[in-house]
């Protein structure tokens, strides 16, 4: 299986992003922000960092870069998309994935070990978790607070398309204590914390990041068998 | 030059941390007066001819803004501006 790990201007954790695709077996590929060719991958991710310098919004304009144009009409076509803290970001600015993120309550940059409750395992990126299992990876950003219309949380929860949700204490005052969500069809998710730096012993607080990385390659998996995607309801 | 000015700000029910900051600031500075302070951002955009505000709608739609969170007003720069 090939996940794809895109490189904007101001990327900082698309490497750790390919490493960890590549420790739970998949190849990592690279993709440039400024390629329109997915180069036929399975999956991507977009990744941490300050795209574009973070200019206007976190994710404003990465949102309209040649790369991303593909991603969109790929992700309603159900391919896999992970975004990570600005790749999560820029799927809000791209309205892949409703709401936006915004500076954090308390106007300071977090960076910690975040413990967080996983919830919807029904998607392409958390079907290895168990509904409710804690998991510790690293937070750190800026602008990470999530806000949306009420309805739209309630949308939200009504469906089950919170798939984690921050615990022992909200890191950016995002509402609800939502960490991460998924669209509608199970196959695009973004996070604000970063599994990607919480795949080994050496480096990170937990192995907990992997399961996102190896759920992908169950759902795919599954797909490629024929068998019920494992993301979603498609 | 035709210039027009989009004025981005966010929602009243967004919370605006960085206005709460300059406004608890503010009676440092002896000001006790001011309830509230929110931050926007202004957008002068020029045209090679003349201004265009349907176009300039566009782009602060598209782009300038995000609907989500924020609202935008969009005009062309007054004389009284200008001078």
């Amino acid at each position: 299986m090939r996940i794809g790990v895109v490189t904007f201007p101001g990327s900082l954790d698309d490497g750790d992003a390919a490493r960890a695709a590549r420790i739970a077996g998949a190849e990592a590929v690279r993709l440039w922000h400024g390629d329109p060719d997915l180069h036929g991958v399975d999956a991507v991710v977009l990744p941490g960092g300050f795209s574009y310098g973070d200019y206007l919004r976190c994710g404003a304009i990465a949102r309209f870069a040649p790369v991303m144009e593909s991603i969109i009409d790929a992700a309603r076509g159900g391919l896999p998309v992970l975004g990570i803290c600005n790749g999560f970001q820029v799927l809000c600015e791209a309205h892949l994935l409703p709401g936006a993120l915004t500076r954090n309550q308390h106007l300071h940059f977090r960076n910690r070990d975040q413990w967080l409750k996983v919830e919807a395992t029904n998607t392409a990126w958390t079907n290895g978790f168990t509904p409710g299992q804690e998991i510790l990876i690293p937070v750190k950003n800026g602008e990470g607070c999530f806000v949306a219309d009420p309805a739209t949380l309630d949308k939200l929860e009504a469906e089950g398309r919170v798939i984690a949700r921050y615990v022992r204490g909200n890191p950016n005052g995002s509402q609800r204590d939502i960490a991460g969500i998924t669209n509608e069809a199970g196959n695009v998710v973004g996070i604000m914390p970063h599994p990607e730096h919480a795949v080994e012993a050496l480096t990170g607080p937990s192995l907990d990041g992997l399961g996102f990385f190896t759920s992908v390659l169950r759902a795919l998996a599954g797909a490629a068998a024929g068998g019920q995607l494992a993301g979603g309801q498609q | 030059m035709a210039r027009v000015v989009v004025d981005v700000m966010l929602k009243p029910e967004i919370l605006d941390p960085q206005g709460q900051a300059v406004a608890n600031a503010l009676p440092r500075l002896g000001v006790t007066d001011v309830s509230s302070v929110r931050i926007g951002r202004r957008i002068e955009i020029e045209f090679d001819g003349e201004p265009d505000l349907d176009r300039a709608r566009e782009i602060a739609d598209k782009l300038l803004a995000n609907p989500v969170i924020e609202d935008y007003a969009v005009r062309v720069e007054s004389a009284a501006e200008v001078a």
